[in-house]
């Protein structure tokens, strides 16, 4: 059947003439005051005075740049940009030799991935500001960020998934975070026609444990699930303690044009995993060890430098073989987000497509599996009834519902992409107390602590897709927009609209005094234990051992030392090892090297950190301090000479009066 | 499929005034209320291909279907990101209704009947006439399914025809020639 659009044109000539006769409002000068109106209180509310500080730190993800945004609010001021899975040549992160392991995967080295969720730590259900954690979509991993110094310290790799998106939710006290896949892959990974999906595919879940005092996570276990596609996650809190729940979508298994063959069950499912029953079976040995391979990358502290390590196998386990590991629970329409109230007795599902917003009772849901009440079995997985586990329905809040988050009086906050707003709405009589619009087309919403036991409900932060006329233009791509509201009211109170970093897919959001007073002003330089320290001016040197070159430089305002070097030659690798001996607060130095196909290094104070140069041509070349350190900065430079392959030049090198060796 | 072609209409005065920005009046910034400013519907492009609700607007046969849009304050819903396939009935299709029924339900006592009525015409998704079949049950915005029909090349939903389709930025629009009416509550 061929429809010919034959309005098409009328649209394009009519919005000129909306053009013409629409300037005279909304867009510019003090039009905008109207239309953005903004109380006078509002602005007071957002401003932080010179010199103040914010009452909130925001963990905003970067979506596709890959990287964290730190931004305090209520200022919406951005303090840092933290990159985890994307090289960023600022900080020499992914450049350095010390940082580039952290990007190691099963494929080898790997630039980018696409942030999502960013978590912060928790200890009995309340964040206590130790790590951040944060899912790559692209290239299955997870990736944890110390926020003693804001840098990421660790990644791994996941194995048997494909789009780590339902990740990293971790649990109460951090014991595990999760990782469900998006996208299931054939299981093992193997060479099949994309049309045996229903045969060869799998959706895989893992759980990665985490070591209590250091942080470290290992790949605990996986649970191999059907071949759906395994969307968000939201653990258990208090009484629900001990379950993760994980949405799913494409419950029809479709692998071709999903937008329409994955929309058309009445219900998918969100999975109820117990996670301690899991524990028990891992514990009675009722799990398979399958080969597998994937990079666990971590940062040693001493050394200073990251180590990767490839793991060659994973303990899996069939829900089919192990009782009361997995339920289903039937929610409508493709559900997206999943998220348990504070008490931890609800459980709210964003059916994306759906009219209303489904909540089911983890109360129900014991009873429900206590009483058998199934009302079939998918691959051994027992699905409950859903009108043995459904608590209630928001009816019609809103379209498009995507996720929620809770303040500390018992109200939920959910976000609609399609119509563009966040419904406020009562937790246990499901009506709706109020609502505001967003700009444009939320995604995630973030309360500092909502997704926790215990939310700081004084401001709500919407994260948008659409920024299209918010700010001025700059060309056909805008930063994500982001809403800072007051909901410490009865209304919801639009306060500020901020750009963001990226596509900020979701953010944490955590009082300021649980991670500033741990915040480090610079490395001790006596715990530096880097291979390739020089811990004074004195153990400077240059050591060749064949074509490989060490410099070992040390950096203090405001010279490098040695700040001359000679000997070397084209084709060489060389490798400045830089250590700032700066022990104060906020002096890194910069160092960078003319003509090195690399970025810059940023070297903490404390620090020693790599930069690996391939010098190509013969000649004299400047290498300086790029962060401007002090009055004589741009006095902290120096030479390299660099001789041809076949020269005779010796190594040499200095500072000042004195040249080496002597 | 019969095509048809709707001419650019130049009364456009009313779906723009609707837009919810009188002419000249501006809010102090000191009382203004935040809910005052506007949605992705006041964004000022004239040069993106157009999103649903201009397809309507700059459809002379739709200035019915824009009205309720207004009154329903569903202009947002139809200019968001989407996908979102809209089965639209033309003026045509609104006069068949009883007398005063459509007089009735743009009463602002009657906003959330109206905003009912007109999202049981969308479903989310892009359901282009080639991937409807017949029998396939559509999931409206509303909650309701409706059963697609397809006789021939006819395509049809509760005996309401598709006269003709739009490819819009967000999504579809299957111009129909009756009102779709829900269940009652």
């Amino acid at each position: 059947m061929k429809n010919t659009p034959g309005i098409l044109l009328a649209g394009f000539v009519l919005l000129a003439a909306a053009a013409l006769l629409g300037t005279g409002c909304g867009n510019k000068g003090s039009g905008k005051l109207s239309a953005g109106a903004l109380a006078g209180d509002a602005a007071s509310a957002v401003y932080i005075p010179p010199g103040e500080h914010d009452e909130f730190y925001g963990f905003f993800s970067g979506g596709f740049s890959g990287q964290v945004s730190v931004v305090g609010l209520p200022s919406g001021r951005t303090l840092k940009v933290i990159p985890v899975f994307a090289l960023d040549a600022e900080k020499g992160y992914g450049f350095s030799e010390e940082t580039k392991p952290l990007l190691n995967t099963s494929w080898g080295f790997i630039p980018w991935d696409d942030a999502h969720h960013p978590k912060l730590s928790q200890t009995k259900g309340e964040t206590d500001g130790r790590w951040l954690f944060i899912n790559g979509n692209n290239t299955p991993r997870v990736a944890r960020i110390d926020l003693s110094t804001f840098e990421t310290v660790e990644t791994i790799e996941l194995p048997n998934s494909g789009g780590n998106h339902s990740s990293p939710y971790l649990t109460e006290n951090t014991e595990y975070v999760v990782a469900g896949t998006r996208f299931s892959v054939p299981y093992p990974q193997k060479d099949v026609p994309v049309n045996t999906f229903k045969e060869n595919f799998k959706g895989v879940i893992s759980f990665i444990s985490v070591e209590p005092q250091h942080g470290h996570m290992d790949l605990a276990f996986q649970i191999m699930m059907p071949a759906f596609d395994y969307d968000l996650a939201s653990s258990g809190k208090g009484p629900s303690h001990g379950w993760t729940f994980f949405t799913c979508y494409n419950t029809e298994k479709a692998y071709t044009l999903k937008e329409v063959n994955a929309s058309q069950n009445d219900k998918d499912f969100i999975a109820a995993i117990n996670w301690k029953k899991a524990e028990e079976y891992i514990q009675q040995g009722k799990f398979t060890e399958v080969p597998a391979e994937y990079a666990s990358n971590r940062m040693n502290e001493e050394t200073q430098s990251a180590e990767s390590t490839m793991k060659k196998s994973v303990r899996i386990l069939d829900p089919a073989q192990c009782p009361g590991l997995v339920y289903f629970l039937p929610t409508p329409k493709s559900p997206h987000g999943v998220d348990v109230t504070p008490t931890g007795e609800y459980i709210v599902g964003s059916g994306k497509l759906s009219a209303n917003l489904t909540v089911h009772s983890f109360d129900k849901m014991l009873k429900a599996i206590e009483n058998k009440a199934f009302e079939t079995e998918i691959d051994g997985i027992p699905v409950l009834k859903y009108d043995e586990v459904v608590a209630g329905v928001v009816k019609e809040p809103g379209l498009g519902p995507l996720h929620t988050e809770f303040d500390d009086k018992g109200n939920a906050y959910t976000t609609f992409f399609i119509s563009s707003e966040i419904v406020k709405w009562k937790i246990g009589t499901w009506e709706v107390l109020d609502r505001a619009p967003c700009y444009y087309s939320v995604g995630h919403l973030m309360i500092p602590g909502g997704g926790s036991r215990k939310p700081q409900g004084k401001y709500m932060v919407a994260l948008n897709k659409i920024t299209k006329d918010r700010y001025l233009p700059t060309g056909p791509e805008m930063n994500h927009s982001a809403q800072l509201y007051d909901i410490s009211g009865d209304k919801i109170k639009l306060l500020l609209d901020f750009p963001t970093h990226g596509e900020p897919h979701y953010a944490q959001g955590i009082s300021a005094d649980r991670v500033a007073p741990n915040s480090k002003k610079f490395f001790p330089i006596e715990q530096n234990k880097h291979p390739f320290r020089a811990l004074g001016e004195k153990e400077t040197k240059v050591v060749r051992e064949g074509n490989v070159v060490r410099i070992y430089m040390t950096t203090i305002r405001s010279h490098f030392a040695p700040d001359w070097v000679e000997g070397i030659k084209v084709g060489d690798e060389v490798f400045f090892h830089i250590t700032n001996l700066e022990q104060d607060w906020d002096v890194p130095h910069g160092f960078s090297m003319m003509g090195a196909q690399n970025a810059e290094l940023l070297v903490m104070p404390g620090q020693t950190r790599t930069l690996r140069w391939t010098p190509k041509k013969s000649g004299v070349y400047p290498f300086y301090c790029t962060d401007f350190c002090s009055a004589l900065h741009q006095e902290m430079q120096g030479y390299i000479r660099v001789s041809p392959k076949e020269a005779n030049v010796p190594v040499k090198w200095g500072l000042g009066e004195d040249a080496f060796p002597l | 499929m019969k095509s048809f072609l709707i001419c650019i209409s130049l009364g456009m005065g009313m779906a723009l005034a609707g837009s919810g920005c009188a002419d000249g009046v501006e809010q102090p910034a000191s009382t203004a209320d935040a809910s005052l400013a506007k949605g992705q519907s006041a964004v000022v492009d004239a040069e993106s291909a157009p999103n649903i609700l201009a397809i309507a607007i700059g459809s002379k046969d739709h200035s019915t279907l824009v009205a309720a849009v207004q009154a329903a304050a569903l202009e947002d819903v139809l200019t968001n990101a989407g996908p979102l396939t809209v089965f639209a009935p033309n003026n045509a299709a609104f006069e068949k209704l009883p007398a005063g029924t459509l007089q009735n339900l743009l009463k602002p006592e009657n906003k959330v009947t109206l905003a009912r009525i007109i999202k049981y015409h969308a479903t989310p998704g892009t359901f282009t006439s080639d991937n409807l079949r017949d029998g396939q049950q559509l999931y409206m915005a509303t909650g309701h399914y409706i059963p697609v029909k397809v006789e021939g090349d006819q395509l049809s939903l509760q005996g309401a025809k598709v006269l003709g389709t739009v490819k819009a930025s967000n999504g579809i629009v299957h111009v129909i020639d009756a009102v779709l009416l829900p269940p009652e509550e």
